[in-house]
């Protein structure tokens, strides 16, 4: 009788070190054992498309139009995260971007003129597949009525090579919360699905309680979650805290990326929701999050994963001199 | 005897109910203005057990009212006054929130309130 393999092990996410943002590879859990062909097969079966590795890439918050002391470099490093991405030798198949692509502004041009900038920026990466959901910052002060006329909808779902992706919007409403349409949207999309079919939602805000006195929440975060609690292997994948956090609730992992304009405190030691100051010894400290690996033995959990600390660094700038440079005027 | 005995025990209610009354602390009323991005005052103290009634106004835009502990969840729209009522159960900080995004200074809008 052939060993039984977890199922909850169906799915690894591994990140690698990129310098910038995270990347995560994809693969089937049992890859290097050949007595799970046949289990491999029939969760394949079931699931329908089998998971083959691959690799994505997540940028986070990177506040297009953003002006002020913690940052006086604008988008720089949102600019040098693209260099890095696209040096990398081996290019990932997908890149996501979870919510704050800009700034928000009173001025409907200005907004535009950032959405705009943003899609430039973007447009240098040689990988084509790109996908975001908006944050607070893009769409709650209109519905989000110009980010779907600049980026496409707000939410949405696709698969990609057996993993089935969920984009949910959490901002757009003016309470941080999903809403009850996009629940029914949600509850409908996830019904065609067996549990053991791996799930990764993208959003922005966090959907559980992490630190509500900083609006690190989703009002119906407990809603969705009861939604994706039908899963064995889901993973959400989230920005708008500007720091690194895991957390793990039943079945599910949490993972914030950092952002690409500036970073918050740790709430666990400060009351002061204030970004971490600005240091022009090294400009892009605390940007770019933390890089993603797989672990195995790690305790029954819907995805397993590992976390390395990565920052942004300047390849090509250096001391004052560097620094001045980033500090060209921008074209904004 | 039987009506004695019922007798004796309504005005026991009675009496019960009077001092109860009497004892009842009466709501301490506070004002608060919300406005882009922040609430005046920013921060109040309160008694533990005592019931407040905050009456907020909105000087320009729609802003939220939340704090879960405390029960409160509401909007301040402008043009009219929102009454919010709530009793501390323990001694603490409660951060109250705007979660109605106003504008970009919306996330750092909040009212701290004092339990001691």
């Amino acid at each position: 009788m052939k060993a039984p393999i977890d199922r909850r092990q169906f799915l690894r996410i591994a990140g690698t070190s990129l310098g910038v943002g995270a990347l995560y590879q994809v693969a089937p859990g049992w890859a290097s054992r050949a007595s799970a062909a046949e289990t491999a097969r029939r969760l394949a079966r079931k699931n329908g498309e089998a998971v083959t590795p691959f690799s994505f890439v997540q940028l986070s918050d990177t506040h297009v139009g953003f002006a002020g002391p913690p940052n006086p470099t604008g988008t720089r490093a949102f600019e040098r995260a693209v260099e890095v991405v696209n040096a990398l030798p081996q290019q990932p198949e997908l890149i996501f971007f979870t919510g704050d692509l800009t700034h928000d502004s009173e001025e409907q041009a200005e907004r535009r003129r950032r959405m705009l900038r943003f899609q430039e920026i973007a447009g240098r990466l040689r990988l084509k597949a790109r996908r975001s959901v908006p944050g607070e910052h893009d769409a709650a002060i209109d519905g989000g009525a110009l980010y779907r006329e600049v980026f496409g909808e707000t939410y949405y779902a696709f698969d990609h090579r057996g993993v089935h992706f969920v984009a949910l919007d959490n901002v757009s409403r003016p309470k941080p919360e999903v809403g009850p349409e996009r629940l029914a949207w949600l509850r409908a999309d996830l019904s065609r699905f067996t549990p053991t079919t791996p799930i990764v939602v993208f959003t922005h805000r966090p959907l559980f309680d992490l630190k509500p006195e900083w609006e690190w929440f989703t009002r119906d975060g407990d809603e969705v979650m009861k939604i994706l609690s039908a899963f064995e292997n889901v993973t959400v994948l989230y920005g708008h805290i500007h720091r690194e956090h895991v957390h793990d609730t039943p079945g599910c992992h949490h993972v914030a990326a950092r952002s690409l304009i500036f970073a918050f405190p740790d709430p666990d030691r400060t009351q002061d929701k204030k970004p971490l100051p600005f240091d022009p010894e090294h400009p892009f400290k605390n940007l770019g999050p933390r890089v993603v690996h797989a672990k195995s033995g790690a305790p029954p959990a819907a995805l397993t994963l590992g976390l390395d600390d990565v920052e942004l660094t300047m390849r090509e700038h250096s001391g004052t001199e560097g620094f001045n440079q980033l500090l060209r005027p921008s074209t904004l | 005897m039987r009506r004695a005995t019922i007798g004796r025990s309504v005005v026991l209610v009675l009496a019960a109910l009077v001092g109860t009354l009497a004892w009842a602390e009466p709501a301490r009323v506070i004002g608060v203005e919300a406005k882009r991005f922040q609430f005046t005052p920013a921060e109040l103290t309160v008694k533990v057990g005592q019931p407040v009634t905050l009456r907020v106004t909105s000087a320009d835009v729609t802003h939220g009212f939340y704090q879960k502990e405390l029960g409160i969840d509401t909007e301040i729209a402008p043009g009219r006054t929102t009454e919010v009522t709530f009793t501390p159960a323990r001694a603490g900080r409660f951060t109250v929130i705007c979660d109605h995004f106003c504008g970009s200074g919306h996330g750092n809008m909040h009212l701290v309130v004092v339990a001691e």
